[in-house]
């Protein structure tokens, strides 16, 4: 089957500065993919490449088997969500969906009929008379979402379409994102910075860093075997615990660092580990602290020095000699500051990198 | 108190002194500072504030006060020379003389001409540069076009020459056009000498606006003048009014350009004000001067009344945070 986007090494250059490098990259159809960067990763400018509205140094764009590198954004088959929702202010919620089907000079029964549709999917019909300045921040950027469903387009883009909301309506609005997804079964790319949007959302997630992609893979996939430990620490929270040490292969694999050593029998290794120093990473989630430490193959001994009660869970950073180490703790155990605690891990749920080049072992 | 120390309630006593304490605390409090602080209306601070304020507007106002006393009295009264003395007989003699009477060189048909070639001058100038300018200042701000960074610099340089050093050659300039000497000459005299300064506002009010909005408005299949009519233009009442305060203030006020690029029947209000008071024979009519002067300085007043409360209007509607 064909890509819906397919990117071949796309590059684009400000002046002598290069923001993106030989970028390849193929979505498919329906798929959600998840750009997900810190700031100034690339990951909007990459967006903004494929809606059209930056033009490119090199490379091909094509959206749905078309070549639509030189196409304006208009005629590309997109449709885009902005941070800012970017709805005109002058006019009328029915006058930003219908704004683009009229300058698209489509009869006027049939805008009708999209722009009652989209209300009715987004449930804004109520608000279709209403300026934007009237709308609250959630129900604006269901209007935004409007103006890029009416389009009746295949592929969506969303540019860090939540950031602008407060905690509890990004959650509900996430879950409407997704449930849109499904119904429409578009192919959707979602720009954002927060870690648990893309988790949730994804089919994929590319994690990007200056410019270019570390991973790109199922949000499983990515949690799981992260392929270089800026992937690694910049998934999950807390961020993983890292120990630089050393690795040895001969004879039974295992990884020495002052203080402590642990046996890597049952690491899953790549099939170019090597010996040589090494940075050992393990997840809080999977640090076992207090009674359950005893049950796992590695254990140590540590005393409290921070606790964050969540309600849910409880994050806990030990001292274990001269580091830090964060653990995730089910419940609301009791404890104080400077209380000793054993913290134990299993060496499979753990990640080893190379301390050169930081790619995976 | 003395019942609650008693050592048999011990339970209920430590509870019972924390209940008494907070009661305490709270006395406390209700004597200190509470609520808004209060302010003193006759502080030395205000004194000089509303003092400064008082020597300042009485020193603007007087002459105004001048002119319009002088205005509306005879010429037998100005003679007893109480410059500062309201009126004893109200005329408005000296206004009629002003506004239809009046005469300059061979034409006594006052001032009304002037304003009429003032309103022919302002108007077209005003529009044409107003338009011209917010479209560059769109089209600099939006679709970054390459040399439009040194294009902009060149223009804004230009704000910097002073206008005496381009007066020659853009009187050779307006001969070799034909226009030398008639009013749409001197009205595309008014419009190229207005760009780089309007330019410059409607630029840096455009690139304030959310860079995103122009890209949503993109994705919509908007062209370069749909974006331009449909989405910046609602949103720029405040600049435009900005912008037609200081080119119709700036085109009716202008007297350089008005005697250097036309001839005596086409005269703006300016100049023909400047013409009936320095006029050298005869008996000098303060009167009608001033009178003539207050007509000519009306227009931008006016302007400067009206569009002040628009100005507000107009910011508050273009604030939408959209």
């Amino acid at each position: 089957m064909q890509p819906s986007i397919a990117i071949r090494d796309l590059t684009l250059a400000f002046g002598a500065v290069e923001v993106l490098h030989d970028l390849n990259l193929e979505v498919g159809q329906g798929e959600f993919l998840v750009l997900l960067g810190s700031s100034g990763c690339g990951k909007s400018t990459l967006l903004n490449c494929i809606a059209g509205l930056l033009d490119i140094t090199d490379g091909q764009i094509f959206i749905q088997g078309k070549n639509v590198t030189w196409e304006e954004p208009s005629r590309r088959g997109i449709g885009m969500v902005f941070q800012s929702y970017a709805l005109y202010p002058q006019m009328t919620v029915e006058g930003n969906l219908s704004f683009g089907l009229k300058n698209a000079g489509l009869p006027r029964a049939e805008i009708a009929a999209r722009v009652a549709r989209a209300a009715r999917i987004l449930q804004i019909e109520p608000l279709l008379k209403r300026k934007p300045a009237a709308l609250s921040g959630g129900q604006r950027q269901r209007v935004a979402i409007g103006r890029a469903l009416v389009r009746d387009v295949d592929v969506f883009l969303f540019d860090e379409p939540l950031s602008n909301l407060d905690a509890k309506l990004r959650a509900d609005l996430r879950v409407e994102i997704k449930q849109l997804h499904q119904q429409l079964e578009n192919t959707m790319i979602y720009v954002t910075h927060d870690q648990v949007e893309a988790m949730t959302l994804a089919d994929r997630i590319a994690i990007m860093k200056g410019g270019s992609i570390m991973q790109l893979g199922s949000p499983k996939e990515i949690y799981n075997r992260p392929a270089n430990r800026y992937v690694a620490e910049f998934i999950g929270s807390p961020t993983m615990n890292m120990i630089e040490g050393n690795l040895d292969m001969q004879i039974t694999p295992s990884f020495s660092a002052e203080g402590m050593s642990v046996p890597l029998q049952t690491y899953a290794f790549g099939s170019d580990a090597a010996s040589g120093p090494a940075v050992f990473g393990i997840r809080p989630e999977h640090v076992e602290a207090g009674e359950g430490a005893e049950a796992m193959p590695v254990r140590l001994d540590a005393a409290v020095d921070l606790v964050e009660p969540l309600g849910s869970d409880t994050l806990v950073r030990a001292r274990a000699g001269d580091r830090n180490l964060w653990a995730r703790m089910p419940g609301q155990p009791d404890l104080r500051p400077r209380q000793p605690l054993r913290l134990g891990f299993d060496p499979a749920r753990a990640h080893l990198f190379r301390l050169s080049d930081d790619t995976r072992l | 108190m003395g019942k609650l120390r008693d050592p048999d309630c011990n339970p209920l006593q430590a509870r019972a002194e924390t209940v008494l304490t907070d009661y305490a605390a709270r006395a406390q409090a209700a004597s200190g500072p509470r609520g808004r602080k209060p302010r003193r209306r006759l502080s030395g601070r205000n004194i000089m504030i509303y003092g400064t304020l008082f020597v300042v507007s009485v020193y603007y106002l007087l002459p105004l006060w001048v002119m319009v006393v002088t205005s509306l009295k005879g010429m037998p009264e100005i003679r007893l020379g109480n410059i500062f003395a309201p009126p004893v007989e109200i005329t408005f003699e000296p206004w009629v003389k002003a506004w239809a009477e009046a005469c300059t060189g061979l034409n006594c048909d006052g001032l009304s001409r002037g304003f009429w070639n003032s309103v022919r001058i302002t108007v077209p100038s005003a529009l044409v540069s107003i338009f011209i300018a917010s479209v560059n200042g769109y089209a600099l701000a939006n679709w970054r076009f390459r040399g439009g960074e040194a294009f902009f610099t060149i223009l804004i340089f230009g704000a910097f020459i002073p206008y005496q050093v381009m007066l020659y050659p853009m009187v050779i300039l307006l001969r070799e056009a034909g226009l030398y000497g008639s009013l749409t000459g001197l009205i595309v005299v008014h419009t190229v000498f207005g760009m780089p300064i309007v330019t410059l506002l409607f630029r840096n009010y455009f690139t304030s606006l959310p860079e995103e909005l122009f890209k949503a408005a993109r994705v919509d299949g908007a062209g370069f003048w749909g974006i331009y009519f449909r989405v910046m233009l609602p949103m720029s009442l405040p600049i435009f009014t900005v912008a037609m305060i200081i080119q119709i203030t700036g085109i009716w006020n202008d007297f350089l350009f008005g005697t250097v690029f036309t001839r005596p029947n086409l005269y703006p209000m300016t100049v023909q004000l400047n013409n009936i008071v320095n006029s050298v024979q005869g008996v000098k009519e303060y009167n009608v001067n001033m009178a003539a002067t207050l007509l000519t300085g009306l227009v931008p007043l006016a302007i400067y009344f009206a569009s002040g409360k628009l100005f507000v209007r107009g910011i508050a509607a273009g604030a939408v945070k959209g």
